[in-house]
């Protein structure tokens, strides 16, 4: 009993690193993303837009796979046992960057044009009107559709199992099929529900924090 | 007052698409001064302001602040300085909008000592000491560190002209800054502006305030279809012969 515990706790941490490392590179990377996007650049926008309508075009379980069996397949590299996390990171980060962009895309073209004016004509410079006038507000704006991201990606870790990647669902399925019965699974049905929970609370949190405004 | 030139306007055009909206405007600024723009809605006040702003370039003309050159007209198309150029004589003016636009995330005092602490480089004590000094001056002392979502529509248009005079310009353009507000409120605007035109501020005002322009100008500009059609002192132009000046003025005063 203790040994299955200690499997399903092993589980959690893996899927809460899977968890933090996509937010950790997806969030930062959706916005260069969204950038481009939005680049008055045709080509640099064009090629972002089929990269977006790919991730989102396309199931996240088939990137996986995709991104694991690619340097094998496509360059011949073999996979070493270390990068099956390596790519679950990789495929997660791109793929939720791609939603993200769109969120911050959205965010970014609903600030009101004054906003941009007004800091023109006070003499900030492009980059001080992005990161001090414009972001800011864009964050309050789009906390509620990131929240809804983040609550998918704690759900979306179990997909991991796909290339056997030792986390939460993965090992949850394993203790079921050995001992023929569906504990394992409700824990880990129980865990993500606790962990979403938390999740929305802290989200919650930021957005009551940022309510001081209009 | 001495006579020195703060801005001069000659021959600005500005059209959009198809559309022009600026046939033909000059016009010269000279410290102290307060002129007043007026005309019917869709004449071009506001693209004037624009373009003198630096919000949108013009197509053809001259524009030039303090002997400076921020546009000159080569063959038939106004020629921008540079960005470093144009980057100092924005320094010179500055803008009240209808809308105040102010930085809704930044409590009064950040909105007004912001710039002036990370665009002008002042020291962040000097900055919080001037910017008290403009609240105390416009009435709004106890609102500092309100946010503009706390504000009356004529308190926060008061914040965005302290905001403005914060970065100390030598001339000032208001973009209709009493369109957005109910007559209370902008009897208190208002005042603040002729308080500000009786300490010899020099300011470029766009406004459908007929007596306050009277009561405040030195000069009138009365813009129809992209062109002067007059322009005069207020007794000039609330005295016209000219059946448009006479009917504009006639209509919203009534």
């Amino acid at each position: 009993m203790s040994t299955t515990f200690m499997q399903l706790l092993s589980g959690m941490v893996v899927s809460v690193e899977i968890f933090l490392l996509t937010l950790l590179f997806s969030l930062p990377l959706g916005l260069l993303v969204s950038f481009g996007r939005m680049s008055r650049n045709r080509i640099l926008q064009g090629l972002v837009k089929v990269y977006i309508a790919i991730m989102r075009g396309t199931p996240l379980m088939l990137q996986l796979i995709v991104v694991y069996f690619a340097p094998f397949y496509i360059f011949g590299i073999p996979i070493a046992p270390e990068y099956r996390f390596i790519a679950v990171i990789i495929a997660f980060s791109i793929n939720y960057a791609a939603y993200f962009a769109e969120i911050y895309r959205a965010g970014i073209e609903s600030m009101p044009v004054g906003q941009y004016e007004a800091a023109a004509v006070l003499g900030y410079s492009k980059s001080q009107t992005f990161f001090k006038i414009i972001f800011p507000q864009v964050i309050k704006r789009i906390l509620p559709p990131v929240t809804n991201e983040t609550i998918t990606l704690v759900k979306d870790t179990s997909l991991a199992f796909v290339i056997a990647v030792a986390e939460m669902f993965t090992i949850a399925k394993q203790i079921s099929a050995k001992q023929a019965s569906v504990t394992a699974l409700m824990v880990a049905g129980l865990f993500y529900f606790v962990f979403n929970y938390v999740v929305a609370f802290i989200m919650e949190k930021f957005e009551k924090k940022l309510s001081y405004y209009r | 007052m001495e006579d020195r030139n703060l801005l001069t306007i000659e021959h600005m055009k500005k059209h959009f698409g198809d559309t022009s909206v600026l046939f033909d405007i000059s016009l010269k600024v000279n410290k102290g001064e307060v002129v007043s723009v007026i005309g019917p809605s869709g004449s071009g006040k506001s693209t004037l302001l624009r373009c003198a702003t630096l919000l949108e370039e013009m197509d053809d003309g001259s524009l030039i602040y303090s002997g400076r050159y921020a546009a000159k007209s080569e063959g038939d198309k106004s020629v921008y300085a540079s960005k470093e150029d144009l980057r100092k004589i924005k320094r010179s003016f500055g803008l009240v909008f209808q809308n105040f636009n102010l930085f809704p995330h930044y409590s009064v005092i950040q909105n007004i000592t912001d710039a002036p602490i990370s665009v002008a480089g002042v020291g962040r004590e000097e900055a919080v000491s001037k910017a008290r000094q403009l609240l105390d001056m416009f009435g709004l002392s106890d609102k500092e560190n309100a946010y503009p979502c706390e504000l009356s529509g004529g308190q926060q248009q008061r914040v965005a002209i302290a905001r403005a005079l914060a970065l100390e310009p030598e001339i000032l353009f208001f973009d209709e800054p009493t369109s957005a507000l109910d007559p209370l409120l902008t009897g208190e605007v208002l005042s603040v502006i002729r308080r500000l035109a009786d300490e010899h501020m020099t300011m470029v005002i766009v406004t459908h305030e007929m007596e306050f322009a009277r009561e405040v100008s030195d000069r009138i500009l009365f813009i129809e279809k992209g062109y002067v059609v007059e322009e005069g002192t207020p007794e000039e132009l609330f005295a016209s012969d000219n059946p448009r000046v006479r009917d504009f003025i006639g209509s919203i005063r009534k």
